[in-house]
């Protein structure tokens, strides 16, 4: 670990203003960071500690729910409107990680967590991502856990998180901050592909601050799940996971969805092309199945994770045969 | 290689002068076979308090004044030479006490590799940072020493090296095609042959041939490893290790410091989980050097990362079943053949055929293992070591062959099973394995298994049920030494140099001596884990209870001798002989006279005598010369496989085990467990990603390296025979081992019974059932 300074940030403005030196970076509950900076991947020149902003959870009055971003992951997905509004939240992030961690980690860092590419973390491979132009020793390596979709010839990485693939399904909009204001982004938007830069994940500026996430009212999202398929029952990383929120009408036409997939590409994939299938259309298994077909159509396996395709075909299939029958 | 060969003859010579008559083949069993006492009964773990209160130390807890702390720098190459290496940023590093490299590195002789001498516990016989070659991705380059672990880990990250490369063997198909057969596995021929395996097979009725694989694994002990080593003011070595061989430790490092034996001290009494892993690697040797350099304590505790790296785990295999059946479900033909990844610098074969030389009768047999060179980080034995990965090809074999004929698979295993050692002719010291299977399948509910697959289908998930054998030899080790001292409180205790690893080696031999010596267990205790002891043997290959356990017998009869010699004339004992008396109710008795009896109370009282001690070898182990002397078990499982997904989950484990005299149910379920668990690892989550481009580890983190959680782990039964062996000092086995064998076949098998595929190429992950 490389020497840094740090400093704990009682507001978002003096976060904002300590985060937009050079070589500063907001400090969650430090599960990912710090370990990258053990490994000298992240080696800042000071660390802001944001794990003092917004911890609360605010319930408005349309049924959305506004997150502060330092809200513990655990928190968020025991919260009670969380888990009767969207189900599908609190069954990703419990999914994730360990108890331990998940009371750590944040909501902001959750976001901002980097892949797992084990290359990427081995400073003895080469990586785009750690150094661009060096090359990625995953394309033609050990690719098992890598993305199938929106890959690019320099980086075929995956976005890690559960939480972020819940959060694409319910359309979650992420509030940000820095010295001189505020926006907003939908999360779908935030995350980038790698295309020919996969050192620049997100298109958060420099010094910018996640301070919440805000989850707009979405009455149908009640039934809502979330499945994660892993190498070993808990405490893995999804090698395919689904988000998904299912509105069927009295007639058992598909009156709304959202779908998301996670582990399949750089950023936490909404299946914008599976919705466009199956929206009006009957609620069976036939429809889910073109669904999946299109959101998959472009598919680029790897040497190794050829059963993504499938798997995650088969999954978005399960999960709303489920979301149906629940409906039923 | 040969020099193994001549050790194990010189050791087998010189055991045949000295044969002790009570494990000679014909001599009387042990008389604490048939007792009843603490022997059988479920004491806590003696060392148990100390280690939930925190109080027990360690290897990298072990205080020193003046400390420095080490961190390694590992070579990013696999084969080669060093060009150029700057370390002049971590020199001037804040903290930084040393940096050590091949340039500045004190010469030291390679480590003897294990069994090139019955002392040497070298894991590798590279010499150690003694030049700028490179033979192993991840080899230690350069060593800092810093106040601070902080600063040492920094300074480690400022060192700059370039190489050399040279083409590296990292493919294990293209080194197997050069495969190449070793002297001897173990000791034991690499080849074994009888009559003609390949034509029987040829004509056979029915026949399987298939090839298995078995990935790397790691140990992945919770305690990485770790040391805290010191030079006295006078030239002593002080090595607090966490390590399975003491003895071997100290002997090897003498060697590579030029030192006398008795200059070493190796202290271990503490170790976080062996597994096998626990041996002589660099990083003792390293810590050592660098203190010799340095003038100051180091303490050295490997990173995870550190532990792949530095330390080698079970190595790959392939291997090679055929069985072929004559009609009636006996076995014409037997051949298990294969190749296992090496480096040129080890041991470690890898021994897989092992299980197929001793457990079914067969017309014929082909038995051959070779090795294919890698460049990679020594590999080692990982808990049954051949056995663990010889069972899953085997088993999952003769399952096909059951399939295949329609038979069940445990009324197969009941027509093969042999009446003397197959491919020895020995006869069995104790086998049961049989009864083990009835029991087993009795319990487990066998009889409701559908014998076709896919017939069990609880919504998603397809059900099934897999059997296999486990099996592990019966091991003991000679040159251990045991003293026994007894107070004229009464109170024993016995000293040796063995290990705990937290298996329960110390109470079970306190409830054995106390047996022994006719006292109660809170009379007793056992000192281990410093080389200060008199010697003990390893903790290897499930060995050490029995070893310790003849050594204590040898000793507490020279401790009777002993007492008799002190006895008066008015003593109730006065005049009888060792062979008249046995220890019973804290003193001597006469065997038949009851009131013939003194307590040792009064024995060291009347002599004036604060303690009494004896010391004493083991006799050589004869017993294994003469019987085929082997632990059997019978492994059930049922698993649950998800059609949408192909994950498996492991719904009901239970292992019926035949392992000779249980002595302690507490610490022998968890032994077994333990074992089951470490082969649902093996079976269906493990794998050590080693790139064959680079020759590097690649999931070197429990991150990434998936040991089963609690979640993949269901409640585990376990039930043995408790048949006693009468070859075997207290009728007893070892057990550390034979858990994790026959587990990666029987979930294997349940896989097939539930989906009908046939997977033959572990871990099992959910790709290979989509
Ligand atoms: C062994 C292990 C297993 C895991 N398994 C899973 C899993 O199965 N599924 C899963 O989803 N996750 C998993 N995780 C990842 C875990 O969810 C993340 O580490 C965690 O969510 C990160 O949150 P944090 O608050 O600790 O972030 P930190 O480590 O503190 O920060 C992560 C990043 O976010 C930035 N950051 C933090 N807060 C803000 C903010 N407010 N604004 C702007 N930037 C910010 C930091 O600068 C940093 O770049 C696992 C982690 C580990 C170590
Ligand atoms: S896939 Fe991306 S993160 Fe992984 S090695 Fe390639 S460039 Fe680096």
């Amino acid at each position: 670990m490389t020497p840094f300074s740090y400093a704990r940030a009682g507001d978002a403005a003096t976060a904002t203003r300590l985060g937009m030196g050079a070589g500063a970076k907001y400090l969650g509950g430090g599960t990912n960071l710090v370990d990258l900076m053990r490994e000298t991947i992240e080696q800042p020149d000071s660390l802001v500690d944001v794990t003092g902003l917004s911890r609360t959870i605010e319930e408005r009055d349309d049924g959305g729910l506004m997150i502060g971003a330092a809200v513990r992951n655990t928190a968020v997905a025991e919260h009670r409107a969380v888990r009767e509004r969207y189900p599908v939240l609190a069954r990703a992030i419990l999914s994730g990680a360990s108890g331990q961690i998940r009371n750590m980690a944040t909501v902001g860092g959750n976001i901002l967590q980097r892949t797992r590419c084990p290359y990427f973390y081995d400073d003895a491979a080469r990586c785009n991502k750690r150094t661009p132009g060096a090359g990625c020793d995953a394309i033609d390596g050990f690719n098992r856990t890598h993305a199938i979709l929106g890959a690019s010839p320099a980086c075929v990485a995956t976005h890690p998180s559960d939480m972020c693939v819940a959060l694409a399904a319910l359309g979650a909009v992420v509030h940000l901050g820095n010295a001189t204001g505020a926006r907003t982004l939908p999360l779908v938007d935030l995350h980038r592909l790698p295309a020919g830069r996969p050192e620049v994940e997100t298109l958060l500026e420099p010094g910018e601050l996640i301070t919440a996430v805000e989850l707009p009212p979405l009455p149908c999202a009640v039934r809502s799940t979330y499945r994660k398929v892993r190498d070993r029952a808990s405490y893995a990383f999804a090698l395919v996971s689904v988000a998904a929120v299912l509105d069927r009408s009295a007639d058992g036409m598909v009156r709304d969805v959202r779908l998301a997939l996670g582990g399949v590409a750089h950023k936490p994939w909404r299946a914008f092309a599976a919705e466009a299938v199956l929206r009006g259309r009957p609620a069976d298994e036939a429809v889910f199945r073109a669904a999946a077909e299109a959101e998959l159509a472009d598919a680029a396996p790897l040497r190794d994770n050829g059963f993504k395709v499938e798997l995650a075909r088969r999954t978005m299939v399960a999960v709303l045969n489920d979301l149906a029958g629940e409906a039923a | 290689m040969t020099t193994i060969r001549d050790a194990a003859q010189k050791v087998m010579q010189t055991a045949i002068g000295l044969a002790p008559e009570r494990w000679l083949p014909g001599g009387t069993p042990d008389p604490l076979i048939g007792r009843h006492g603490a022997i059988g009964s479920s004491v806590p773990r003696v060392d148990g308090p100390r280690k939930v209160r925190g109080e027990a130390p360690f290897a990298a807890e072990i205080p020193a004044g003046n400390m420095t702390y080490a961190a390694l720098v590992f070579s990013t190459i696999a084969r080669g030479h060093i060009a150029t290496l700057d370390t002049d940023a971590a020199q001037t590093a804040p903290g930084v006490v040393l940096v050590m490299t091949y340039r500045n590195a004190p010469r030291m002789a390679p480590p003897a590799v294990f069994l090139s001498d019955p002392r040497a516990a070298g894991a590798s016989s590279l010499p150690v940072m003694q030049d700028d070659a490179i033979h192993w991705n991840g080899e230690p380059v350069a060593v800092i020493l810093a106040e601070t672990q902080e600063q040492a880990d920094h300074a480690a990250t400022l060192v700059h090296v370039t190489y050399t490369r040279e083409t590296a063997s990292t493919s294990f198909e293209h080194a197997a095609t050069h495969a190449h057969r070793p002297d001897n596995v173990l000791g034991e021929p690499a080849v074994i042959e009888i009559g003609n395996a390949e034509a029987a097979l040829a004509e056979a009725a029915h026949k399987i041939d298939r090839t298995y694989h078995t990935p790397r694994y790691s140990h992945a002990a919770i305690e990485p490893h770790a040391a805290t080593v010191w030079w006295e003011a006078d030239g002593r070595l002080v090595v607090h290790d966490a390590t399975q061989m003491l003895n071997g430790t100290r002997w090897t490092l003498a060697g590579i410091f030029g030192l006398k034996e008795e200059q070493v001290r190796i202290l271990s009494p503490f170790v976080g989980g062996g597994f096998g892993g626990k041996a002589l690697w660099n990083h003792q040797i390293l810590a050592i050097a660098a203190s010799r350099l340095s003038g100051r304590p180091v303490r050295i505790a490997l990173s995870r990362e550190g532990v792949f790296r530095v330390s080698g785990g079970r190595t790959t295999t392939r291997q090679r079943v055929a069985l072929g059946a004559r009609a009636d479900g006996t076995l014409s033909a037997l051949i298990h053949t294969g190749t296992a990844a090496m480096t040129a610098y080890n041991n470690c074969p890898e021994q897989f055929s092992f299980p197929a030389r001793h457990l079914y009768a067969a017309g014929s047999f082909k038995l051959e293992q070779k090795v294919a060179d890698i460049d990679m980080v020594a590999n080692t034995f990982m808990r049954a070591p051949g056995e663990s990965v010889g069972t899953f090809a085997l088993e999952s074999a003769i399952d096909e062959l059951a399939a295949d004929m329609g038979l069940d698979p445990i009324d197969l295993r009941r027509r093969i099973e042999p009446v003397k050692d197959p491919t020895s002719g020995h006869s069995f010291s104790a086998r049961h394995l049989l009864d083990a299977y009835a029991r087993g399948a009795e319990r487990f509910g066998w009889s409701a298994r559908s014998p076709t697959p896919r017939a069990r289908r609880e919504g998603e998930w397809l059900v099934g049920m897999g059997v296999a054998t486990a099996t592990y030899p019966y091991y003991r080790m000679p040159g251990g030494t045991a003293r026994i001292t007894l107070t004229r409180a009464g109170h024993a205790c016995v000293a040796m140099a063995s290990h705990e690893m937290g298996m329960g080696t110390a109470t079970v031999q306190v409830q054995a001596t106390a047996d022994r010596l006719g006292l109660p267990i809170d009379h007793v205790t056992f000192a281990y884990g410093d080389t200060a002891l008199p010697p003990g043997t390893i903790a290897g290959g499930s060995s050490q209870t029995a070893s310790i356990a003849a050594t204590v017998t040898a000793a507490s009869e020279k401790l009777v001798s002993a007492l008799l010699k002190l006895v008066g004339n008015d003593s109730p004992l006065a005049g009888l002989r060792a062979g008249d008396v046995e220890a019973r109710d804290g003193g001597l008795g006469h065997r038949t006279i009851p009131d013939r009896f003194e307590s040792y109370v009064s024995i060291l009282s009347r002599a004036n005598r604060e303690e009494v001690s004896a010391e004493a070898e083991a006799p050589m182990p004869l017993e294994v010369q003469k019987y085929a002397m082997h632990s059997y078990g019978a492994q059930f499982c049922e698993v649950r496989v998800s059609t949408v997904t192909g994950e498996t989950r492991v719904s009901r484990f239970l292992g019926s085990f035949d392992t000779g005299r249980i002595l302690n149910p507490r610490t022998a379920a968890s032994q077994f467990r333990g074992g089951i668990i470490m082969g649902l690892g093996l079976a269906l989550t493990e794998e050590t990603l080693f790139d064959e481009r680079t020759g590097r580890i690649i999931n070197a983190s429990l991150a990434e390296y998936h040991m089963p959680v609690h979640l993949d782990v269901p409640e585990i039964d376990v039930i043995w025979t408790d048949s006693p062996d009468p070859r075997a000092p207290l009728g007893a086995h070892g057990i550390g081992e034979i858990g994790i064998t026959g587990v990666g076949a029987a979930v294997a098998n349940a896989i097939y019974n539930a989906t009908g595929r046939r997977i033959r190429d572990l871990p099992i992950t959910l790709d290979k059932l989509l």
